[in-house]
């Protein structure tokens, strides 16, 4: 069954009986209210809402987060001291490759472009929905056959997978990897692969197709940019993946010797393919938290984003280069070409810094109020900077000679994707939970979340940059006595402990926000982009209202409007070309 | 279109510039290949953008002064609940796994994968174009 949805009314100030300061009461009209078609399970099963959607994706990329995340207790406590044997050498394999693989593929992109972003964009560029529904929809059940099939690895013959996220040839193939385990990794793979694609398509066709009346490109908001630049990553990387995931399957079981050395194949060749999608794969981790965090600074900075054309383009620089620099995970092959590689990730530092001092300059003399999605979005600010730092380190070929798979590698990548995915993410999880609920998530237990995962992260992978300059190497399940690193592993561990603690506060959180409901009303925080103006939870195809649009933070505008620094002028129709619009003095018009 | 076809334009230079330097410092094909690739990922679509640039009226959501009055009306029709996503997906699944358990699972998946496919087809039909 169709639905044909009308552009909704505009709706002004004045009509409401002025701003209040705290977003509009906007009463929905009877035809729109409420979520359409059948409820309790069916709605799950049934549903093309994007909003039922993105929630159904977030609490699956949770659910493996928190799997993957009992696996890295497991990984710490083995590495607790020498001698400790809380499981075997193959199950320690099975454990790394799983923690990586759940981490990558299963939470971190999937929480981010299928589950905020999902329920955000429409809202945020004022659609009633994705451009298409049903596709989204489908998304979200491969990608949970994707991570049935990958858990599932555990229940064969053989156990899971154990050749690591990479999955690196020769080691993946059939005479050194047998088993079901293997095989269902590489089809959770191709499962999760498609439903990314889907979502960047339908990503791409909403934000070019079904933005609001005077939403233009340059007046989105900096997430729904980095949204975008996202999903055309998507499409340029997973298809490589998906590729190489058919010709490693074809190699294991129907006699190809594609990366087999023996039958003239190349195992470099499995490297150049995985990489050609795994150095865009960390951005496509990495943008939509930029995105979420250049959202959320400005909001608990009372101003607006420092320099947004300059987020814009360094962005889509990062996003660029990100796909220029593979082969900087290949150094050690000795068959790649250093300076070209090296150059090109050293560039990469040039749009992230852009970045740093935009949102230093977003502050930068704010009115700052410190709540927990402030907090987080610090967080992600200080353990970013040091994951990048260290990555520029690594793009210099001799200091990454000397440190290639040892655990300064798993320090660096951890630096960066619990900057983003982990303190990015749930700071735009406690932004945005309140509209996605329409509930508030408690302070107190936010901040205690917080300074938990903050200090214990440090205490966690601090002593792991150590342990790598010591020559500890990687994926290993045990290590000598003499080698002097059992301090600094029993430190490390401690702080995978507090992390792991940090986790029961959200869940409380969680709990209590769950039983005892604090309403949210339609804009908490006093928030700038559109999907502030609409109730929270919103209504089925999200608005009946909408404000007028005149620049990247239309509810600000709305709310606000003796406060408006960019002004929008209205000019002559004819002459009017797309574009930005005239800047003047606060109240210089209407 | 002005906008969004120069982002998928700006996708298709800035990787055909770094195909060709690509080639001719290092000689390595498959990489080469895969730049050429996301060269042509990024040309087709913004070409046929940049063409109806020139070709359409000034879409609402590009006009800086749009009010919500110049697009009233009918936005586009939306699908409501639908099983056959789920049916899909679960065939889907099936299918990959008759690659890992055997052919015997080939049954499952390719009844689900019809059923589903005629299912969305006469879903859409009834309830008109989507």
């Amino acid at each position: 069954m169709t639905t044909t949805v009308e552009r909704p009314e505009v709706i002004t100030p004045e009509e409401l009986g002025g701003p209040d300061g705290h977003g509009p009461d906007v009463q929905h009209g009877d035809a729109h209210h409420g979520h359409e078609g059948p409820s309790g399970i069916l709605n799950w099963l049934t549903s093309t809402d994007h909003k039922v959607i993105g929630k159904s994706y977030m609490i699956t990329s949770l659910v493996t987060f928190f799997i993957a995340g009992l696996m890295a207790m497991v990984i710490r406590s083995q590495l607790l001291d020498p001698h400790t044997s809380l499981v075997s050498y193959q199950t320690y394999n099975e454990l790394f490759t799983m923690h990586g693989s759940l981490m990558m593929y299963l939470f971190a992109g999937p929480f981010a472009f299928g589950g905020l972003a999902n329920y955000i964009i429409p809202l945020q560029v004022g659609a009633p929905d994705m451009a298409f529904p049903r596709l989204n929809a489908l998304s979200y059940w491969l990608y949970l056959g994707g991570v049935i099939t990958m858990l599932s690895g555990f229940l064969v013959a053989g156990g899971a997978a154990s050749f690591g996220w990479v999955s690196y040839a020769p080691l993946s193939e059939a005479t050194n990897s047998p088993g079901a385990g293997a095989d269902l990794w590489l089809m959770a793979l191709a499962l999760t692969g498609f439903s990314a694609i889907f979502t960047g398509v339908n990503l791409v066709a909403t934000i070019f197709y079904l933005r609001a009346p005077g939403m233009t490109m340059f007046r989105l908001p900096v997430f729904s940019w980095n949204m975008l630049v996202t999903a055309i990553l998507i499409l340029i990387a997973f298809p490589v993946l998906f590729a190489a995931v058919v010709m490693l399957f074809c190699d294991r079981h129907f006699g190809t010797h594609i990366f087999t050395v023996q039958g003239g194949g190349s195992p470099v060749l499995w490297q150049h393919l995985f990489w050609f999608f795994g150095h865009p794969e960390v951005y496509i981790l990495a943008l939509p938290y930029f995105g979420m965090v250049t959202d959320i600074l400005p909001v608990f900075s009372r101003k607006p984003v420092f320099g947004y054309k300059g987020m814009v383009f360094a962005t889509m620089s990062i996003a660029g280069l990100s796909t220029g620099v593979w082969a900087h995970h290949m150094f050690t092959t000795g068959v790649v070409l250093l300076p070209f590689f090296s150059l090109l990730s050293y560039l990469i530092a040039v749009p992230t810094g852009i970045k740093f001092f935009n949102w230093i300059g977003t502050m930068w003399r704010g009115q700052l109020s410190f709540q927990t999605p402030m907090l987080f979005s610090i967080g992600f600010l200080l353990i970013f900077l040091v994951g990048g730092v260290t990555g520029v380190l690594l793009a210099s070929p001799p200091v990454d000679f000397m440190t290639h798979d040892t655990y300064f590698v798993v320090a660096h990548f951890h630096n960066v994707l619990i900057g983003t995915a982990v303190m990015a993410g749930f700071a735009g999880f406690y932004f945005w939970y309140p509209k996605m609920f329409g509930r508030m998530l408690r302070e107190g237990l936010g901040k205690l979340h917080f300074w938990f995962l903050f200090i214990g992260f440090w205490v966690a992978f601090m002593p792991q940059y150590l342990l790598g300059l010591h020559g500890m190497p990687r994926r290993v399940a045990s290590y000598a006595p003499d080698t002097g690193w059992t301090t600094l592993n029993v430190i490390s561990t401690l702080g995978a402990y507090i992390v792991g603690f940090s986790f029961f506060f959200f869940l409380i959180n969680l709990w209590v926000s769950w039983r005892k409901p604090v309403p949210a009303g339609s804009n908490p925080w006093d928030g700038h982009g559109l999907e502030w103006f609409t109730t929270s939870p919103p209504p089925h195809h999200n608005y009946t209202h909408l404000p007028p649009i005149r620049s990247e933070r239309p509810t600000w505008d709305y709310n606000h409007p003796e406060h408006r620094s960019i002004v929008h002028k209205p000019k002559d129709k004819a002459s009017a070309p797309s574009g930005g619009g005239t800047k003047e003095p606060a109240g210089a018009a209407s | 279109m002005k906008v969004e076809s120069l982002i998928l334009l700006a996708v298709a230079v800035f990787f055909g510039i770094i195909g060709v330097v690509y080639w001719f410092t290092s000689y390595e094909d498959a990489g080469f290949l895969m730049l050429i690739g996301a060269t042509l990922l990024g040309l087709l679509p913004g070409s046929y953008y940049l063409w109806w640039t020139y070709h359409m009226k000034l879409r609402p959501e590009e006009n800086p002064d749009a009010t919500i009055e110049e697009s009233a009306g009918v936005i586009d029709a939306f699908p409501g609940s639908s099983i056959w996503p789920f049916i899909l997906g679960m065939g889907a699944m099936f299918a990959t796994l008759t690659f890992v358990f055997g052919l015997w699972m080939a049954p499952i998946a390719g009844a689900l994968i019809l059923s589903a496919l005629i299912g969305v087809t006469v879903e859409s039909r009834r309830g008109g174009a989507v």
